[in-house]
């Protein structure tokens, strides 16, 4: 009860005119990054990071927040009109979204699109209100064991669960790991890993290497393939809207179980785009009309939508209960927190009532404006893809460098950041996965400290990380998701084995 | 080199070749990761694991990592390419000029260096008129100006030019 009055708090918080108006900024913005190439939600809260340093923690979390809204809802724009996923997690919409548009349906396809996106999302929030009080009110326990096993389990979960070969996914995490560690030691105040490099003092910050590897590696990836868009015209009228919004209730089963799918891939740290995949894939499978998907059916752009929305708000509830943050895009809120002078973990709830209830508040809101605004300003926003690549690529560039300069007010960051986009460009090429890597900067200081807080407790011996029962369950949950394939593998060859006599 | 490529139209490096270079070059990371960590220090000091611990353990994981890339990768095919020349120029076309942009920032600043990066670009790949160049690549910059030292008060490096203009 009293988290629903926190909950109406954060409401009042949240309709101020101010806040309103940010809500609004923040979700076009969120559009314009999600239908652009080169600019995802990552990169694009990371660049616009800066704009929030003089405002109070919970208008510019309101603002950041709906800029990732305004992203995942942005992303189908272009994956139904113009068959260019704007994100990753929208690759599966243009399956059937793109079809529908070629036989003329642009509008259905695009109203289905976002009412799934809102129906994912309102879902994962209201999970979010009912789970995370519980979740955080649970980890406030936790000892550093038990911190540095949540942090273990969600690694372990990108290894098991990334489509990605296993040891490139430990490769680029434990590097993500390695140059967190560069610079002051938190522990001992000793520096380490500088090489007597004045500029590498700070260490390298995770915003520039998410500006670096999603967005300049993102445009030079876009160039190497050569852009061409050939794009339909779509404007959305009150009518197609309607029409669209009387079928979709008969589709009841396919949304929850794609919430379901979206929620749990968003939880674990698996993101936004496998739910997606997975979603579709399921829908495909157990769909009557699974064998037109493809072809332009309006489940095929339902089931991917809702489970990526689903997905990509559900990952913030460990960044918000935990300060676990499930995706890329949720770290650099993260790193939002941290700048604006919060603790991100479980005493949040607790010391910033006001800042985590407004969040929440926002997300329910910031989803509403978000569906009216992209049904309402659909063409204006097809219209920005029509800018040739050869103005929006500089432009984009320059977002960039303003944004990797402003972190710290250092230049030395932006060539940091181009650096960072060479490795990004490679690493994409040869399918190592970047998220781990950037998650793996974000907490490396944290995992570190609470693993050695926990050795220092038991003078070295790694019994401490299975020395109670609830240490240990989250340990063996980490090693279960880390051996998930081979798990698998293993399973199913046993019951191959076991039907082969039978046979 | 570019010419005959272009004539045969698909070659390039292979992706193997590329594949094992980034995992090498990450290997090299790792190398001076642990060679770093072992100078502060990897053992257990008076107040428990030395600074080089964790970074030691963690390099030397990469390591490991990126031997057992490096031979899952050996015995792929060796004709598959990793992209045609072409496709290499134009992704230099753009690297190039944007290493040029982030070396000339902290000399002339972001706004007039911002502006040539957009009038290059425009003038190479879009082949546009001299006026639209002009009008498309100061207006950003000062748009962006307005907005970040203005409205935001965030301020962005600046150079002579508009320490002429008096900001």
């Amino acid at each position: 009860m009293q988290d629903i009055a926190n909950l109406f708090h954060g409401f009042a918080v949240v309709v101020q005119p101010f806040n309103l108006v940010l809500m609004v900024v923040g979700i076009v913005l969120g559009v314009i990054v999600g239908v652009l190439p080169g600019l995802g939600g990552a990169n694009g809260v990371a660049i616009l990071l800066p704009l929030t340093f003089s405002m109070s923690p919970t208008s510019a979390i309101i603002m950041l927040s709906c800029i990732y809204w305004g992203a995942l809802f942005g992303g189908a724009i272009t994956s139904i009109l113009f068959n260019i996923p704007g994100e990753p997690w929208s690759v599966a919409t243009t399956f059937d979204g793109y079809p529908m548009a070629q036989n003329g349906r642009a509008g259905e396809a695009l109203t289905a699109a976002f009412t799934s996106s809102f129906v994912g999302a309102l879902f994962a929030v209201i999970i979010i209100t009912l789970v995370a009080p519980l979740v955080a009110s649970f980890a406030l326990r936790f000892g550093p064991p038990e911190i540095f096993a949540v942090y273990f389990l969600a690694f372990c979960s990108f290894v098991g669960l990334s489509k990605e070969p296993p040891f490139k996914t430990v490769a680029s995490m434990m590097l993500g790991f390695g140059l967190g560690a560069v610079g002051l030691d938190q522990m001992t105040g000793q520096l380490r890993l500088t090489f007597g490099v004045e500029q590498m003092l700070n260490g390298f910050d995770f915003l520039i290497a998410v500006i670096g590897l999603f967005g300049i590696g993102e445009i030079l990836l876009t160039m190497e393939e050569g852009l061409s868009f050939r794009g339909k015209a779509a404007a959305l009228n009150m009518k197609v809207v309607l029409q669209t919004w009387a079928k979709l209730p008969r589709y009841w089963l396919l949304y929850l179980r794609s919430c379901l799918i979206g929620c749990w891939m968003g939880i674990s740290p698996a993101g936004a785009t496998p739910a997606s995949f997975m979603s579709y894939g399921i829908a495909k499978r157990i769909s009557k009309n699974g064998h037109l998907f493809g072809t332009g059916q309006i489940e095929g752009v339902v089931a991917p939508e809702t489970a990526a929305h689903a997905a990509g708000t559900s990952a913030l509830l460990p960044m918000i209960a935990l300060g676990v943050p499930g995706s890329p895009t949720a770290a650099v809120l993260l790193g939002g927190l941290l700048i604006w002078g919060l603790q991100p973990g479980p005493l949040l709830f607790v010391e910033q009532k006001d800042f985590v209830w407004g969040l929440i508040a926002s997300m329910y809101m910031g989803n509403i404006v978000g569906l009216l605004v992209v049904l309402t300003c659909v063409p204006l926003f097809a219209s920005i893809l029509r800018i040739p690549f050869s103005v929006i690529a500089p432009v984009i560039m320059v977002f960039c460098a303003i944004g990797a300069y402003t972190v710290h007010n250092n230049t030395f960051d932006v060539v940091m950041m181009v650096v960072f986009g060479v490795l990004g460009y490679f690493m994409k090429k040869t399918n190592y996965p970047m998220a781990p890597m950037v998650l793996a900067i974000v907490l490396g200081d944290k995992a570190e400290e609470s693993f050695r807080q926990s050795l220092l407790s038991s003078q070295g011996g790694l019994g401490v990380f299975f020395s109670n029962g609830l240490v240990s369950t989250i340990m063996a949950l980490g090693l279960i998701a880390l051996f998930w394939p081979l798990i698998q593998a293993g399973w199913s060859r046993l019951r191959s084995g076991k039907l082969r006599p039978a046979e | 080199m570019n010419q005959t490529a272009n004539e045969t139209g698909g070659t390039g490096p292979s992706h193997r070749s590329v594949e094992i270079g980034v995992a090498l070059f990450m290997a090299l990371l790792a190398l001076i990761g642990i060679y770093g960590s072992i100078k502060v220090g990897i053992g257990w000091g008076d107040e428990g694991p030395r600074a080089g611990f964790f970074p030691f353990y963690v390099s030397l994981v990469v390591l490991i990592s990126c031997a057992v890339n490096i031979v899952s990768v050996l015995p792929t095919d060796k004709g598959r390419v990793f992209a045609e020349w072409g496709q290499l120029r134009q992704v230099l076309s753009v690297l190039v000029p944007t290493i040029i942009y982030v070396a000339l920032v902290p000399y002339i600043g972001i706004y007039v260096a911002s502006a040539l990066l957009i009038a290059f670009f425009m003038r190479l790949f879009g082949h546009y008129g001299w006026l639209v160049t002009a009008a498309v690549s100061v207006a950003v910059p000062v748009m962006t100006f307005l907005m970040f030292e203005s409205w935001f008060l965030v301020p962005l490096p600046k150079g002579p030019v508009e320490s002429m203009l008096g900001f």
